[in-house]
């Protein structure tokens, strides 16, 4: 990473961390949101570090891409709170559908956008927004808890009372970041994850490369400033770190590796031998067995799973 | 692509443009790709003010429109489109919830008053299959025009009832009141076998017409509920030939239109 020296007189310590320290100020159970969309500049890195590490029993907030379908493969899930779970070029994602169809994990199934709205209401620290969606369909009838409201005007219609969706801890995905924890956005869509970040107690950026923050601004737009340091308690450097989700423009989505994740979920064993091949080593490991993938080289798992 | 006859495939197209038809500046959100194509085809005929995005936040115009907005050329589109705006999803939601948005969604269930679903099927405690989830049909159907496209029109997927309601039929928006149902419309529904919609005095589903080839009781016998259809059923309008040569020349040139419906 790059080092830069914080300005005199500023007080401000970088929030330079690692990706084990940042797992480690976690605990089992807790609620963590993760940024991005489907299989779109999702926080892989701190998703797999989560996965390998002691932790149980979370409940994961997130328009879910494979950062929902690895918890859960991985164990560490008790709850998703989603719209929707999927790899976009893969519509449906294995993992978390075998989860459910076992009856695996307990699911809150909310509309796209009153996951947003409760997002929303988090980082207001409101309890509730109202919203029409979710009237007439059958997300009032599997969520129970949920709420309608009327309004206190003349119109007096009804709506519903989306609770607000507060965190324990956010990860969310920049390409660029500097050591203070400003970071900066530079593909089509924001996404969520400012949102992701105000609605959690802690909120941490993994980023492309950490840069001088002079550097931010020549790299895009002043309006791809979309987390500033108030909202951030940690910043990681991970290189390839959304892989292989989509980061425009440092990298698209790796179609071929995640269509070797997929088939993880064929069978126990297949999923046994994805973990032991990528996700056994760190995120070093990782990357250089992701490369090996890459050149072609023999995956074992993979081969023995194509021969069965 | 050198038939002069027009496809299953074409035909759907633009049929799935007809769903557009009059709506003005308004966000086209097509599922699927002969949706996509539909969107498309209005945009460069009928119905130039849709506006369409790359399936990303970026919205795209044709390249041969003109700065004042006219067509410089209406014979023949030039080859780029250029970009017109920025979408990312939190102004979709906002759009949305604004009513500027007419989307044509899939389904995996759909029965007579329209109500949608792309959950799961059976028990939604635990599925027998988990599918999409409800994404964002709860919300679109309350707020703005809908329409569904349905490759296979099977008994299976035009359902008596389905297993979760993910977009809200006619029925359950009636049990809204008229206050909170008044940004509900379900347009029409195009499938591999016919256009239909929910003109019925009840707003139950309504055949409206029929594709080249397909008769009334292929459908009747392919939809898993009484299906309202006047005495004649007209055949659904084939392309001219102006759209046919865009659809293969322009808009999907590798014919990748036909295996949606493989």
């Amino acid at each position: 990473m790059t080092n830069e020296a914080v300005p005199a007189g500023n007080g401000q310590a970088g929030k330079v961390m690692t990706l084990a320290g940042v797992v480690g100020e976690l605990r089992s159970g807790m609620t963590i949101g993760i940024g991005g969309w489907g299989s779109r500049r999702k926080p892989m890195a701190l998703v797999r570090e989560l996965a390998a590490s002691a932790l149980s029993d979370l409940t994961i907030v997130s328009y879910g891409g494979p950062d929902v379908g690895l918890l859960v493969a991985a164990g560490k899930v008790r709850r998703v709170v989603t719209g929707f779970v999927s790899l976009d070029s893969i519509p449906l994602e294995p993992h978390f559908r075998h989860a459910r169809q076992r009856g695996a994990i307990e699911l809150t199934e909310l509309d796209e956008g009153m996951l947003h709205w409760g997002l929303l209401a988090a980082a207001h620290r409101l309890p509730f927004l109202p919203m029409r969606a979710g009237l007439g369909s059958d997300v009032l009838r599997v969520n129970p808890n949920l709420r309608k409201v009327r309004s206190p005007y003349a119109d007096g219609e009804e709506f519903v009372a989306v609770p607000a969706l507060t965190l324990d801890a956010a990860f969310v995905h920049m390409n660029q970041a500097d050591a203070r924890g400003n970071g900066q956005y530079l593909g089509p869509d924001p996404y969520f994850d400012d949102l992701y970040c105000l609605a959690a107690g802690r909120a941490y950026m993994s980023c492309e490369r950490i840069v001088p923050t002079s550097e931010l601004t020549k790299a895009g737009p002043l309006q791809s400033l979309l987390i500033n340091r108030a909202m951030v308690a940690g910043v990681v450097e991970t290189p390839n770190g959304a892989h292989f989700t989509s980061c425009a423009p440092d990298y698209d989505r790796d179609e071929a590796f995640q269509a070797r994740y997929a088939r993880s979920a064929a069978s126990p064993q297949a999923w046994e031998d994805f973990r032991a091949a990528f996700l056994s080593d760190g995120e070093a490991g990782y990357q250089a067995a992701v490369a090996r993938f890459s050149s072609g080289a023999v995956d074992p798992a993979g081969a023995a799973e194509a021969r069965a | 692509m050198t038939g002069t006859e027009a496809t299953l495939a074409e035909i759907c197209v633009v049929a799935c443009a007809e769903a557009w038809r009059g709506d003005g500046a308004l966000v086209a959100s097509p599922m699927g790709l002969i949706p996509t194509l539909g969107a498309r085809l209005a945009q460069l005929t009928f119905e130039p003010d849709l506006l369409i995005t790359d399936g990303e936040a970026t919205l795209l115009a044709p390249a041969g429109i003109s700065d004042d907005g006219g067509q410089q050329d209406d014979s023949q589109p030039s080859e780029g489109r250029v970009t017109e705006g920025w979408l990312p999803f939190r102004q979709v939601f906002t759009m949305l919830a604004a009513g500027r948005r007419h989307v044509m969604m899939g389904a995996s269930q759909l029965d007579q008053f329209g109500n949608q679903n792309i959950s799961c099927i059976g028990d939604w405690a635990r599925p027998k299959a988990q599918l999409l989830g409800v994404r964002g049909a709860p919300g679109n159907t309350v707020n703005h025009p809908v329409s569904y496209w349905l490759p296979r029109h099977t008994r299976r997927v035009l359902v008596d009832q389905v297993d979760m309601v993910s977009g809200v039929g006619y029925d359950r928006a009636a049990g809204l009141g008229s206050r909170a149902a008044r940004f509900h419309e379900l347009r029409r529904v195009v499938t591999n076998l016919a256009v239909l919609d929910f003109g019925s005095h009840d707003h139950s589903m309504r055949l409206r017409s029929v594709h080249p080839g397909v008769t009334v009781s292929d459908v009747a016998e392919a939809t898993g509920f009484l299906l309202a259809a006047p005495y004649q059923v007209p055949q659904t309008r084939l392309p001219t030939a102006a759209e046919m040569a865009l659809i293969r020349d322009h808009l999907d040139p590798q014919s990748r239109r036909d295996q949606e419906l493989a």
